[in-house]
């Protein structure tokens, strides 16, 4: 085979890799717009306040440790142990659910009924709050996460030997097998299960039912006796912990840094692309946005245009659905009648 | 009556007294943002040198020092703000830490007749003191980093580096391209490929670029970037296994916080520098003793020793030796911004006046000039030490290409001067 085509299959591959990572973040965006109508806009910052507070677990780092400092005149910084990376996430999730019903009885209870945009404009508040929140909380410093489940078992990095050995062989010497970075075959098994769990969760559970009946329409599950507060918290539980999946993702290839909350801006097309309301449109949009901006950049982008054309992209591409499907993908088509 | 109105002068002279005597050097720095990690350990080094000039030498010439510090969050339109909410504080000299900043203040800054200090950035061609005389940025340039990598690779290779392919990977905004003119007329003189791969902004997606490089394989790679980029590009080589040794940063890509997120793979990564690394200087010592153990230290105090701490450290001191230099034309301890000024343009940094400092061979011996404000242009190397975790410097400070540098200096600043009707030379 030809080295271009390889390479050709291995951008593509990578795409598919880049794409899931997408579609970590923007499942968290679809799950609270499915439920309630938000738009979070905080669900970038709720992945870093997820990855700064394993860190800080981790590290058996003291919280508020600066402030503390400053107020009382100590040096405290350390508990002087380490926790174990499954039970630092278990605490990070109750921090999240904790953050969940927090969200919902100081901001959202009061709002309920409000115009969508109040609503949004809730969420760009409480993303400037949790970002003060969480470097006074941790600290604004860089944080190495590496997150093991037993001795020796750790997220992995770098390339996968394995796939690049045994793929070496399909070209010529200009050819060095396909590089599959190991990080991205994780993300993608892990986007997989969650996607399924949550699919099932919506599906075949209780709760999930609940979730579905209030997206639908909210004063109808009241009036059946749905306890809106309680699906409102559920949906926000959920959200953070997809968003803590998506930061310890993204955190393990840059360490977590306040960068993490940007990473909403990738989720935006794929939302785009694959609707608001659509768990599986959120993979779907994420694989394509991820595929289809790498593709261009290796073959129109760098070639012809000086590179750099990745985000550009994305959005021109995302511009196109809005155009002639304005619901996404998989999104619903809304249908108001006077 | 007369006694009460009097007793209200004096009162007033005596309060506004300390103030009038107050040597003002605002602090631009940002602490939170995306940015905080690098920001964070300047601005600490920035308020530690000064403190220690307060505590240990009741400042500077007898006068008080101040630093009203302001918080940008690297963005320029804070920083301007923070610009306009302090100049009136008696002001004496602007270190933005932002080439954005920079280059949104030098028109505001030089119409207000306050220096700006922009060191290892902003607009490289403000060396050229004839049209920027408000702006200096000794001793060293983004042109220099070009031309100082370039050397060091020539020093690498016996003086010859034709055919070698060199990839520069570089933050895709006006910061990031400084390089590539420089860089494309050394590619003419010393007859190496330059491959131009852009990362966007904020550059945690680089899998298309390392991938390339993957396919390509440059002999060699410079980085021009800042922030997350610098750390996601670091890890990416990991990943693709490019060697390190032959991965060079610019000094904005060569700090802790860049490296320790890829931890140990991330040895033998090089950055260049303008000033020393490390906590083996004396000044440590008296960091130590009057700043840090009296509880004065800014920030948490755990920055000390980093590199951008001492870049930080080292701003503020060049800024001092600058104000002493004015003190001293002017024979009076209370300067204003124009006699700082005056001050900088007639600095001269010497080997003895540095270890006289507690700072020995921490940077380069330089003079200003009207004709010069952008110093020697010495530019060294540190690599990446990760069983040690810290940098160490492998290459002293060396010239750049001088000719080259002048030639492109001219050029730009002829341009702005023609933009702006303004008349070059030294007065």
């Amino acid at each position: 085979m030809s080295e271009a085509f390889l390479y050709t299959v291995e951008v593509f591959l990578n795409g598919l890799m880049a794409g899931v990572l997408y579609a970590l973040v923007a499942l968290g965006f679809v799950l609270i717009y499915k439920a309630s109508g938000i738009f979070n806009f905080a669900q970038g910052v709720m992945a870093l306040f997820a990855a700064m507070t394993l860190v800080g677990f981790q590290n058996g780092q003291v919280p508020f440790a600066h402030l503390i400092n400053a107020t009382f005149g100590l040096h405290v910084t350390n508990f002087g142990w380490n926790l174990h990376s499954v039970v630092a996430v278990f605490l990070t999730v109750l921090v999240m659910i904790f953050l969940a019903w927090a969200v919902q009885r100081f901001v959202f209870r009061h709002l309920v009924g409000q115009e969508p945009i109040i609503l949004f404009m809730a969420t760009i508040g409480l993303a400037y709050f949790l970002e003060g929140f969480a470097d006074l909380m941790w600290g604004s410093e860089i944080k190495t996460l590496d997150l093991c489940w037993s001795a020796g078992h750790c997220l992995p990095q770098g390339g996968n030997f394995w796939i690049e050995d045994m793929t070496a062989g399909l070209g010529g010497e200009g050819f060095y097998g396909f590089f599959i970075d190991s990080l991205d075959i994780v993300a993608a098994v892990v986007a997989m299960v969650l996607v399924a769990a949550l699919v099932a969760f919506a599906q075949y559970t209780k709760q999930g039912r609940a979730m579905r009946a209030v997206a639908d329409d909210h004063q109808a599950a009241l009036s059946v006796g749905v306890s809106l507060n309680f699906i409102w918290i559920l949906v926000w539980s959920l959200a953070g912990f997809v968003a803590l999946v998506a930061g310890i993702m993204w955190g393990a290839k840059s360490g977590v840094q306040f960068s993490l909350s940007l990473i909403a801006l990738k989720a935006l097309p794929v939302l785009m692309l694959g609707g608001f309301t659509s768990i599986p449109g959120a993979i779907v949009g994420g694989l394509i946005i991820g595929v289809g901006e790498k593709l261009f950049e290796f073959l129109i982008g760098a070639p012809f245009l000086g590179g750099a054309t990745e985000n550009w992209f994305a959005y021109m591409l995302a511009l196109l659905f809005l155009v002639f499907r304005p619901q996404g993908l998989f999104g619903e088509k809304i249908i108001e009648r006077v | 009556m007369k006694m009460k109105f009097a007793t209200m002068a004096v009162a007033a002279v005596m309060a506004a007294g300390p103030v009038m005597a107050d040597l003002v050097f605002p602090s631009l720095s940002y602490r939170t943002g995306p940015y905080a990690a690098s920001g964070i350990p300047f601005a600490d080094g920035y308020a530690d040198y000064f403190t220690l000039l307060n505590e240990r030498d009741g400042g500077i010439g007898g006068a008080k020092i101040r630093v009203p510090e302001c918080e940008t969050g690297y963005n320029t339109e804070k920083g301007v703000e923070c610009y306009e909410s302090t100049k009136g504080e008696g002001a004496l000299v602007y270190q933005p830490l932002s080439t954005g900043i920079t280059y949104q203040l030098i028109p505001k800054a030089t119409a207000d007749g306050i220096p700006i200090h922009s060191m290892g950035y902003g607009r490289t061609s403000a060396a050229n003191g004839k049209v920027f005389r408000d702006v200096f940025n000794y001793p060293a340039n983004y042109w220099d980093g070009a031309s100082g990598a370039i050397n060091y690779l020539l020093d690498e290779n016996g003086g010859d580096i034709k055919g070698k392919k060199i990839a520069l990977v570089y933050h895709n905004s006006a910061y990031g391209k400084e390089p590539i003119r420089t860089l494309e007329e050394l590619q003419k003189t010393h007859g190496f490929e330059l491959t131009l791969l852009p990362v966007d902004h904020p550059g945690q997606e680089q899998k298309s670029q390392w991938l390339q490089i993957r396919r390509e394989k440059p002999d060699y790679v410079i980085m021009w970037g800042w922030g997350v980029m610098n750390q996601v590009a670091i890890q990416e080589a990991v990943n693709i296994r490019y060697p390190m040794e032959n991965f060079i940063g610019v000094w904005w890509s060569g700090s802790e916080a860049d490296v320790i997120p890829a931890g140990a793979a991330a040895n033998g990564y090089k950055a260049l520098t303008f000033h020393g690394v490390g906590k083996d200087y004396p000044i440590y010592d008296d960091i130590q003793k009057y700043v840090v153990d009296t509880g004065k230290a800014a920030g948490a105090g755990d920055q000390i020793g980093t590199v951008q701490y001492n870049r930080g450290m080292y701003a503020a001191m060049l800024a001092a030796e600058a104000a002493k230099t004015a003190q001293e034309i002017h024979g009076t301890p209370d300067i204003d911004a124009k006699m700082m000024r005056d001050g900088m343009e007639a600095l001269e940094i010497t080997e003895a006046k540095m270890a006289a400092l507690g700072l020995p061979n921490f940077g380069p011996e330089f003079k200003v000039s009207c004709e010069e404000h952008g110093g020697p242009g010495l530019v060294g190397v540190t690599q990446w030490d990760a069983a040690a975790g810290k940098w160490n410097v492998i290459s002293d400070y060396k010239p750049t290409d001088r000719e080259l540098i002048g030639r492109l200096v001219a050029e730009d600043s002829a341009a702005y001067a023609a933009e702006n009707n303004i008349e070059p030379g030294c007065n």
